[in-house]
């Protein structure tokens, strides 16, 4: 299925907007599969502080949590993690072959319980960050 | 407007077999010049339909000739084309191939969704085009209405694309009924019960037009990938009752191989594509599961 010449948008993201429900939930739990193993690097990098010392340890997640992104970035791995176990639990009743036919809902769905968990987190997040 | 033309014709096939050499280019030229009057009238006729029309459509359609100098670069050529009640996009294209440019072309052939061949792109989906209603896509009378070939395949002309990989995959599950356990008495039937024949109803409904496997990410960057078409097929098979122990376990041999029902990902696009509404990501995770039952043993 070579293409003979450019296309242009056909092939590509540029068509976004055409995407269906099933798509972008295939795109978001490709997206934050990924930002989930990039975190878990990161974990690891700050728990290892730990071998050193245990007040290096804590002086290591005192500085982190005193800097407002990591706190703004917390809200975001939140969001992305309970959106992965959400579609996930998703993906296995369609692998189990269960209520394949609302798979669409199911995806609004596992959006919208994430969207309630994230903003209800918001205030212990970011208390006392500003 | 047909009937004279044949008319003409045979005019001119006597007239060329009395006196060959010279007439025949007169003939061409006249031939010609006829075809260009008709082309001509049809498009004033065209022209007076649009005017007329309570309401009309706009259509872009792709076009790419790679054999013609000017047409080899890909271009979009609308039409103006007047809309009825109950217009499909094929009958669009077939109006405007007939009025404006008779080298439009495109694959149709039954217009009922059973042949196949007139799977478009339409507005950035697969559909069938005889099946597609012109009322039934977004805002029709206002914005223009996109009509691509299908993506993921080689264009050959307009809107024609080159479906050779597609039936080869198609034709890598091997589809057709064969029977390993036939039946002892030589006049008894193969019975099928109603409940299979339920269960593989809408998987024998495909008609091979390849929506599915254009509209697939996947089979788009796995060549090898078999597709949810071929998937399908291996299904309705491979569910079959009628067929015995043994063909089934060849067939699952072919579908549970690395570029077989593994590479489906569950997008759904081709569930949401066929226009004969076959289950096909269902079928797919069905075979996936028939497939982890065959290998696991835990006795």
């Amino acid at each position: 299925m070579s293409q003979s010449y450019d296309r242009g948008t056909i092939e590509d993201f540029g068509r976004w907007k055409e995407f269906s429900a099933g798509m972008w939930a295939w795109i978001f739990h490709k997206f934050s599969g990924w930002v989930l193993i990039g975190y878990l690097f990161t974990h690891i990098a700050v728990l290892s502080t730990a071998t050193q010392s245990g007040t290096m340890y804590t002086q290591t997640i005192r500085g982190l949590e005193s800097l407002a992104i990591v706190r703004v970035l917390e809200v975001g791995l939140l969001a992305v993690a309970v959106f992965h176990i959400l579609n996930g639990v998703r993906l296995l009743f369609v692998d189990l072959g269960v209520g394949l036919e609302a798979q669409d809902k199911s995806f609004y769905a596992s959006l919208v319980v994430s969207a309630a968990i994230v903003i209800a987190s918001v205030p212990t997040f970011l208390a006392g960050a500003f | 407007m047909s009937t004279e033309i044949k008319e003409k014709e045979t005019e001119t096939e006597t007239e060329a077999e009395t006196e060959p050499a010279e007439s025949s280019h007169k003939t061409r030229r006249m031939e010609q010049k006829r075809q260009r009057a008709a082309q001509r009238d049809l498009e004033e006729e065209a022209r007076e339909e649009v005017d007329e029309a309570e309401e009309t459509v706009e259509i872009k359609v792709f076009r790419f000739d790679p054999e013609v100098a000017g047409k080899e670069e890909p271009r979009f050529d609308t039409f103006h084309v007047p809309f009825f009640k109950g217009m499909t996009v094929l009958d669009a294209l077939i109006y405007a191939r007939d009025h404006y440019d008779s080298s439009l072309t495109f694959r149709h052939s039954c217009r009922q969704a059973i042949c196949g061949s007139d799977a478009l792109f339409v507005n950035g989906t697969q559909c069938l085009g005889c099946k597609t209603q012109i009322a039934d896509l977004e805002d029709h009378l206002d914005s223009t209405i996109r009509i691509e070939p299908l993506p993921h395949q080689e264009v050959v002309k307009d809107l024609v694309v080159d479906m050779e990989h597609f039936y080869d995959q198609m034709e890598a599950v091997e589809p057709f009924f064969d029977a390993d356990e036939l039946p002892d008495g030589e006049l008894e039937e193969q019975r099928q019960d109603r409940e299979n024949r339920e269960k593989i109803k809408m998987s024998t409904r495909c008609i091979w037009c390849g929506a599915c496997m254009s509209s697939c990410n996947i089979a788009a960057g796995d060549n090898e990938y078999l597709g949810p078409a071929a998937i399908n097929k291996a299904y309705r098979f491979a569910m079959d009752e009628r067929e015995g122990e043994d063909r089934k376990q060849q067939r699952l041999n072919i579908i549970e191989q690395e570029h077989g029902v593994w590479r489906c990902q569950t997008q759904f696009s081709c569930t949401e594509v066929c226009p004969k509404d076959i289950p096909l990501t269902d079928h797919i995770q069905e075979l996936k599961r028939e497939a982890v039952k065959n290998n696991l043993k835990f006795w």
